[in-house]
């Protein structure tokens, strides 16, 4: 055991300085035991001072062995308690030089500090310069043998770098895809290409995933999340020598950092508990705050104001031990801090709260606070949903330095080992990946049975707002509608992206539960807003530019339409909504895009939302004799982008009547109790559509597509019979978003025929109700396509003509009375002329500049 | 052994006992909630105790135990804290464990220093929520729940304090600033925790400052240095941080809790933010809170005490005069429920009769306000909010003076309510939505957070023509949406919440209502008193105190009773609805069958019946029969209304 002496030289030539540093008291350790995990959170903030740093010089074995005799394992290695405990690599260095690590390349690249990790950072220090003695070390370690652990875990240096080492080389999973994938060949070894990528771009940080991790080796993972704190360090030290061993040219700003991300530990806030402390954990949340950049001292520089002797000293644990007396001149209180010669780095201290999908009704959110470290800092903004890997602390706060007792309250915070935005481009892709981990093994297969019975489409849309009565065909409307069309890209060909999802429109009479149903989807989708198209304005649903408070900058505000971008956007009276905001809608529910130029900010933003709207006739009563464009006044263009409009009429027959009071006598008794049943659907209806529109994506069929060609071709052809048009290139995309909305509820990855016929069914459904001309009783779908029907522009130009040519007939008078004109041409005509018929057609020929009409006479031109 | 009266002054000791007698094992937690459970019911613990609303904070014994009936505001974020520790003397390395539940600091004597690498050392979990008095608690609640505290209770404070029985002196005691017995009580306060010598010449002056800021807080042209986050304005009483240590998971923001627990006003507390703050920088923890952060979370103890929570119950009333819970099948609380059942029809009868003299004689409106007074949201189906019952009383006079008084009746009636002067600038420039502020990392109240069942009667009749803003939008939005919904959507900057509530509202207007409501009444006055003040106050006289009680059991019992209808009337009902279709289906639709249902429901509860019969159903339609004949009436009279 000649081991203890050679390390203080090991230590000495290591750190190039030293002195007469008196060796510190061992015994302000706690015991050696399993709460080591306590002391080393509850001591960062701490009360008596602790070891500054390990006692860099010579100490006697003996004293060492003595003072830690408890546990057995320890008693055979007084070195690896000489040093600091938490560092892995005074295990490790000697070790790896074993495997032969070329040392040029490690030598050439600076050990960066990773304050993410806390204490450990003497572990940084790797020593390539040691002397021969060191291979005493090696020696001794290599006959321990596999008992060698650190102090307080089962982590074993070397077995766990190995591990480490044989997972980047080996770990292959080509079904795994993520989205930083691009240019990775899944059937290699994914972490030696992302070496390879790091050696090519220079960016020495390593992402693991954690759950790889955890395929490959189910004990290395729990190591790495119960002792983050000396697993990584093991971790870099791996991925260092691998890296370096390959590219030993490499040059690197600071040596490869490895950052886990993706562990399993916790998802949500809330479940944190003090068992988690110090422990490697994921949560996610929102960012709310943040502040500005603080410089924290890692290294103190000391000059003596009487003899100029200089001395560095590291922080430990949020202090700094003055030194007081000046190990050169012996003078006592001569050291003065010089700020400039210090080592700062970056930190940041974050807030992130729990996002609001996490957050149980009727609770405010938590929050908790981050620390970024280094080039972690500023990666995130308020507002930005994110990801967050890294290790759970808690330290004691203390009520005044100058009194004993305590704050018996811990404050806690998560040092920032990776983040992992969920907004931003990657949007959709990650979304997949929460979804992925929200459903349970057992709930996918619950749904999957669901799938497959045979009426789960009428099932679902029964579930769907059981509190209204009826309107079936509606509800599967809507139903359709939150399940949405799969998304085409047909950029390359010039298109653009294919609209996937379905907008409806539900018009009918006041008091015909319209907005309830709006209320009810907007609670159901978790992207979902709510408007009312009287309180909103074009820049509320748009976007707006506003000068924020605080930093005085320009930053865009969006309003309801992109916020809703992937979920549904319900608007609630539509048609009292104003000109200029309908307009905007033209964009979005087109194109899916919204394209800002205000205040200097030009810019498109995504807005993939399916819009549901609710209008009111104008009369506020449904007039049956009148045509949809007629009774809500909305413009034809924007009705042509439906894919479905209702009538929500109020029927009146006896027994709709009977089955509706009963429906709502149900309502006034039952209670909660009972109610919970209904609730739970809801539950699993949001589940359903949530697994549905991120893993079903149907393809049409070869079947589905004759199909869809048939019944285009059929719509076509009624029309043409009477020489108009009754089908558009859109009403073939509708059909097509439909039956595939269709196929998702039914959990398949193909469009077939019945798809088709549903889609076709509904969407005859929807026509007859909306399209149907009043005076012929056909339906017609230039109504909602030029906003009138084909018979009744032909019957205004017929009129148009016996005007023109009564008046023709009265021969050369200038001037005729309105009156007159009107009896005259009722008169002369077999059917009936309204008056609001009579002021059209004389529209039409004022237009034509053949009269013009002041007041109650007509003047010819 | 402590003696009896120790669990109520010094509950810490006993809790002490019982952890010195258990310590190895972790059930001592569970023990303690046992003992004191036990110890409230013995004591009936409606009556027992020191409650935190009726005595201001300083005349309370600090680490005693104390009530709080208060409406949880905010939840802040869970904190972990020493549940056990370890001391020792650095002299003799004598170690004592201690135990650090129910307490902000973790204490040790003069010479002894906590461990904190000892492996005893457990640290545990506990949730603290931001609450404050009930809003809107009528005085009339305030005063009987005074009232019934038992003498001795009052005589358990430090201070000689005996009350006088008015509600408003103490508050008067209170401007006062009794310094002397104030001080005195900060040095007890600090006697246990040995450290504080120290500075314990200066404390005192200091707390002494603050406490007298949180004067100025209740006094209105003040600049509020704390603003304590009422809900409603004008609001007083003492906000209180409560620390739960089981089952937060069940509490919910707006929640009504009555809390049994130690009362902490430790002035180390207070010296956290202020002075701490720029002397050690260094320190990594330093930087993590803003100031306003450090302000509203660790708010001097003076002014913003702290409880540690032993027991808590969710209330589902605040009426002082009903049992606490009315769900137990305790015999006492069925007996005095069947006792007051029998003699419900004089009850509604003199009710009734109340309340047409106080709408001027008009006892169709009076019969609609009793229903909507007890009317209650029992439950969603979806998003639709089930037994919220909102009427508009239309026609009111204008001149303030009626609706001003119809509201201090009606606070006479209700435990808690709050009147919404609607006026341009009031909805310009009050705060109607809660929001989130980020910086100092709480929820700021607005008018709408309130508890469940209190009643907002809004008045419209003083609204004159203008613009509203922004905010004025928001607000009237938000209006809308609590009556339809009755739901309030929180701001968090970043999205909204949604909260669910449960408040009735009462809308009184000039002409038909700007705001949505379930029913429209239009007030046909039958005497027009010359003088409006003196008529409504002699009104309020005239009622004998134990009548008014009588009301007030009324309207909370009633709203808590169940209901069902039988087949039998849901066919019978079914049967009308389709008879009345038939006749003229533009008349009745679902909505008109809703309302129907809605009253049939409240008429039937109001006089105590928990089913339908075929004779209420009858009466409620011959009533809305007669509302809606009245509105029609009215629309005839100035034809373009409506």
């Amino acid at each position: 055991m000649s081991s203890p002496a050679s390390t203080p030289s090991r230590r000495r030539g290591k750190r190039g300085r030293g002195g007469s540093n008196p060796p510190t008291p061992q015994d302000a350790r706690s015991p050696p035991s399993q709460k080591r995990r306590t002391d080393d959170s509850t001591s960062t903030g701490d009360l008596q001072p602790m070891p500054t740093s390990p006692p860099a010089d010579v100490q006697s074995p003996g004293a060492a062995d003595a003072l830690f005799s408890s546990p057995p394992q320890f008693r055979h290695s007084a070195i690896p308690l000489d040093f600091d405990i938490s560092s892995p690599l005074t295990y490790g260095t000697p070790s790896s030089r074993v495997e032969g690590t070329p040392r040029s390349g490690v030598r050439g690249t600076p050990v960066r500090q990773r304050p993410d990790l806390g204490s450990a950072r003497k572990a940084r220090q790797v020593d390539l310069h040691s002397d021969g003695l060191a291979e005493d070390i090696v020696a001794t370690e290599q006959s321990l043998g596999q008992k060698l652990v650190i102090w307080g875990t089962d982590v074993n240096v070397a077995s766990c770098k190995e591990k480490f080492q044989r997972f980047l080389q080996c770990f292959i999973d080509p079904l795994d895809k993520e989205d930083e994938d691009i240019g990775l060949d899944l059937n290699e070894p994914r972490y030696m290409q992302r070496l390879q990528e790091i050696n090519m771009v220079g960016e020495p940080f390593l992402n693991v995933n954690c759950d790889h991790l955890r395929s490959f080796d189910e004990n290395l993972y729990r190591q790495l999340i119960c002792y983050p704190q000396e697993v990584i360090p093991t971790f870099d030290m791996a991925a260092n020598e691998i890296f370096f061993d390959r590219y030993p040219d490499s040059i690197l700003e600071h040596q490869i950092q490895v950052r886990p991300y993706n562990a399993l530990k916790t998802r949500n806030m809330r479940n944190l508990n003090p068992e988690d402390i110090d422990q490697l954990i994921t949560i996610s949340g929102m960012v709310i705050r943040s502040s500005q950049l603080i410089p924290e001292m890692q290294e103190a520089f000391f000059r003596c104001q009487v003899c100029a002797f200089t001395t560095r000293v590291e922080i430990d644990r949020g202090r700094i031990a003055e030194p007081s007396v000046c190990k050169n001149c012996n003078t006592t209180h001569s050291m003065a801090l010089i700020h400039n010669r210090s080592m700062f780095s970056d930190k940041q201290m974050i807030k992130l709260q729990e996002s609001p999908e996490d957050m149980p009704a009727g609770q405010t959110p938590h929050t908790v606070a981050l620390f970024a470290h280094n080039d972690l800092v500023d990666k995130v903004q308020p507002g930005d949903r994110v990801n967050v890997t890294g290790i759970y602390r808690a330290v004691p706060i203390r009520v005044n330095p100058r009194v004993s007792s305590v704050n018996s309250v811990y404050k806690t915070h998560i040092d920032v080992i990776h983040y992992r935005k969920t907004d931003s481009k990657r949007l959709h892709c990650v979304d997949e990946e929460t979804e992925q981990k929200r459903f349970t093994e057992e709930r996918v297969e619950m749904l999957k049975e669901l799938s497959k019975k045979a009426d789960i489409y009428d099932r679902l849309a029964l579930a769907l707002a059981p509190s209204i009565y009826e309107h079936e065909d509606i509800k599967k409307g809507i139903l359709l509608q939150l399940f949405g069309g799969s998304r085409k890209d047909f950029t390359h060909t010039g298109r653009g992206n294919f609209r996937a999802e379905i907008n409806i429109l539900l018009c009918g009479d006041p008091g015909t539960s319209k907005s309830q149903l709006l209320q009810y989807v907007y609670n159901l989708v978790p992207r979902g807003q709510y408007t009312s198209g009287k309180g909103s304005s074009a820049v509320g649903l748009t976007a707006y530019v506003m000068k924020d408070p605080e930093t005085r900058q320009l930053v865009l505000q969006t309003g309801a339409l992109v916020l809703s971008d992937n979920g549904i956007c319900c608007i609630d009276e539509f048609d009292k909504m104003n000109e200029s905001t309908r307009s905007v809608l033209h964009e979005v529910m087109e194109q899916q895009t919204l394209s800002i130029a205000k205040a200097g900010i030009i810019c498109q933003l995504n807005a993939r939302a399916s819009i549901l709207a609710a209008a009111n006739p104008i009369e506020s009563q449904w007039n049956p004799k009148k045509t949809t464009i007629e009774n809500i006044q909305l413009p034809h263009t924007l009705l042509s982008r439906f894919d479905l409009i209702f009538l929500m009429l109020d029927p009146r027959d006896e027994a709709y009547d009977r089955c509706l009071a009963r429906h709502l006598v149900s309502l006034y008794y039952q209670t909660e109790e009972k109610m919970e049943e209904e609730y739970m659907d809801m539950a699993v209806l949001r589940d359903y559509i949530a697994y549905a529109r991120s893993y079903v994506n149907p393809r049409l069929g070869e079947e589905a597509s004759q199909a869809l060609i048939e019944a285009y071709v059929d719509m076509r052809k009624i029309g043409s019979g009477r020489g108009m048009v009754s089908a558009y290139p859109r009403q073939l995309e509708s059909l097509i978003r439909l039956a595939e909305a269709h196929a998702k509820v039914r959990f398949s990855e193909k469009v077939e025929t019945i798809d088709v016929e549903e889609a076709k069914r509904l969407h005859r459904e929807a026509l007859k109700q909306s399209a149907t001309d009043p005076r012929t009783g056909i339906v017609d779908i230039s109504i909602l396509m030029t906003g009138m029907s084909a018979t009744a522009r032909k019957r205004k130009e017929e009129l148009a003509q016996a005007l023109r040519k009564l008046i023709q007939s009265k021969g050369k008078t200038p001037s005729l009375k309105y009156q007159q004109l009107l009896d005259d041409l009722r008169a002369q005509s077999d059917t009936a002329i309204t008056k609001e018929m009579f002021e059209e057609v004389l529209r039409a020929l004022a237009d034509e500049d053949f009269l013009t009409v002041t007041g109650k006479t007509v003047r010819l031109l | 052994m402590p003696c009896v009266g120790d669990w109520l002054n010094s509950p810490l000791s006993i809790v002490q006992g019982i952890f010195a007698q258990n310590v190895p094992n972790s059930d001592w937690e569970k023990k303690v909630t046992e003992y004191f459970k036990e110890k409230l019911k013995e004591n009936n613990a409606t009556n027992w105790g020191v409650s935190l609303n009726d005595v201001p904070v300083h005349y309370l014994k600090p680490n005693s135990l104390v009530k709080f009936r208060c409406m949880v505001q905010d939840m802040f974020d869970p904190e972990f804290y020493m549940g056990v520790y370890e001391t020792v003397d650095p002299n003799t390395n004598a170690r004592v464990l201690h135990f650090g539940k129910y307490r902000d600091v973790a204490e040790c004597g003069p010479q002894q220093e906590i461990d904190l690498n000892s492996s005893q050392t457990v640290t545990s979990e506990r949730q603290t929520f931001y609450c404050v008095p009930v809003p809107g608690e009528s005085a009339w609640v305030k005063e009987i729940s005074f009232l019934t505290d038992p003498v001795q209770a009052r005589v358990s404070p430090s201070t000689s304090y005996t009350p006088s029985r008015h509600k408003r002196s103490y508050e008067e005691d209170e401007d006062m600033d009794l310094h002397p017995s104030k001080q005195k009580e900060q040095h007890t306060g600090k006697s246990c925790c040995s450290g504080g010598d120290i500075h314990g010449c200066v404390e005192p002056k200091r707390l002494e400052t603050e406490a007298s800021a949180g004067h100025h807080v209740i006094s209105p042209n003040c600049s509020p240095p704390l603003d304590l986050n009422f809900p409603l304005p004008g609001e007083k009483g003492p906000a209180c941080l409560v620390k739960v240590y089981e089952n937060w998971e069940s509490f919910k923001v707006n929640d009504v809790l009555e809390v049994f627990g130690v009362l902490s006003v430790d002035p180390v507390l207070s010296i956290v933010n202020s002075e701490e703050r720029d002397s050690s920088t260094l320190d990594p923890m330093e930087c993590m809170d803003t100031a306003e952060e450090q302000r509203v979370h660790s708010p001097p103890a003076s002014l913003v005490p702290r409880i540690h929570v032993i027991l808590a119950q969710k209330l589902q009333h605040i009426n002082p005069l009903l049992p606490a819970c009315l769900k137990e099948e305790e015999s006492k609380t069925c007996e005095f429920v069947s006792n007051f059942m029998s003699e419900l029809s004089p009850v509604r009868a003199e009710l009734l009769g109340f309340l047409t003299h106080a709408l001027l004689g008009d006892s169709l409106a009076a019969e609609y306000l009793i229903l909507h007074l007890i009317s209650t949201v029992y439950a969603r189906r979806d998003v639709l909010p089930l037994g919220k019952f909102a009427v508009n009383l239309s026609g009111c006079p204008r001149n303030g003076a009626f609706t001003e008084h119809l509201y201090r009746l009606i606070q006479q009636l209700v435990p808690a309510s709050y009147h919404l002067r609607m006026s341009i600038e009031s909805m310009n420039h009050s705060r109607f939505i809660p929001h989130k502020d980020y910086t100092a990392n709480r929820l700021v109240s607005g008018l709408l957070q309130l508890a469940s069942n209190t009643s907002l009667v809004i008045d419209e009749t003083q609204l004159e023509q203008g613009q509203l803003d922004t905010a004025g939008v928001h607000n009237v939005t938000a209006l809308g949406n609590l009556i339809t919904w009755q739901k309030v959507d929180y701001d968090f900057n970043y999205h909204r919440m949604e909260f669910p509530c449960n408040i009735n509202v009462l809308i009184t207007s000039e002409g038909r209502s700007l705001l949505p409501s379930d029913c429209q009444v239009h007030l046909q006055p039958q005497i027009i008193p010359p003088n409006m003040e003196e008529y409504m106050s002699s009104l309020l006289t005239a009622v004998l105190p134990s009548v008014l009680n009588k009301f007030r059991i009324y309207l909370s019992l009633l709203r808590l009773l169940d209901y069902s209808i039988s087949d039998e009337v849901t066919k019978a009902v079914e049967e009308d609805f389709v008879e009345m279709r038939k006749n003229n289906p533009e008349s009745v639709t679902a909505d008109d069958l809703h309302k129907m249902l809605l009253v049939a429901r409240f008429l039937s509860l109001s006089a105590g019946q928990t089913t339908l019969s075929r004779e209420r159903w009858l009466r409620a339609k011959q009533l809305e029969a007669l509302r809606k004949a009245r509105l029609q009436q009215q629309q005839s009279v100035n034809g373009n209304e409506l």
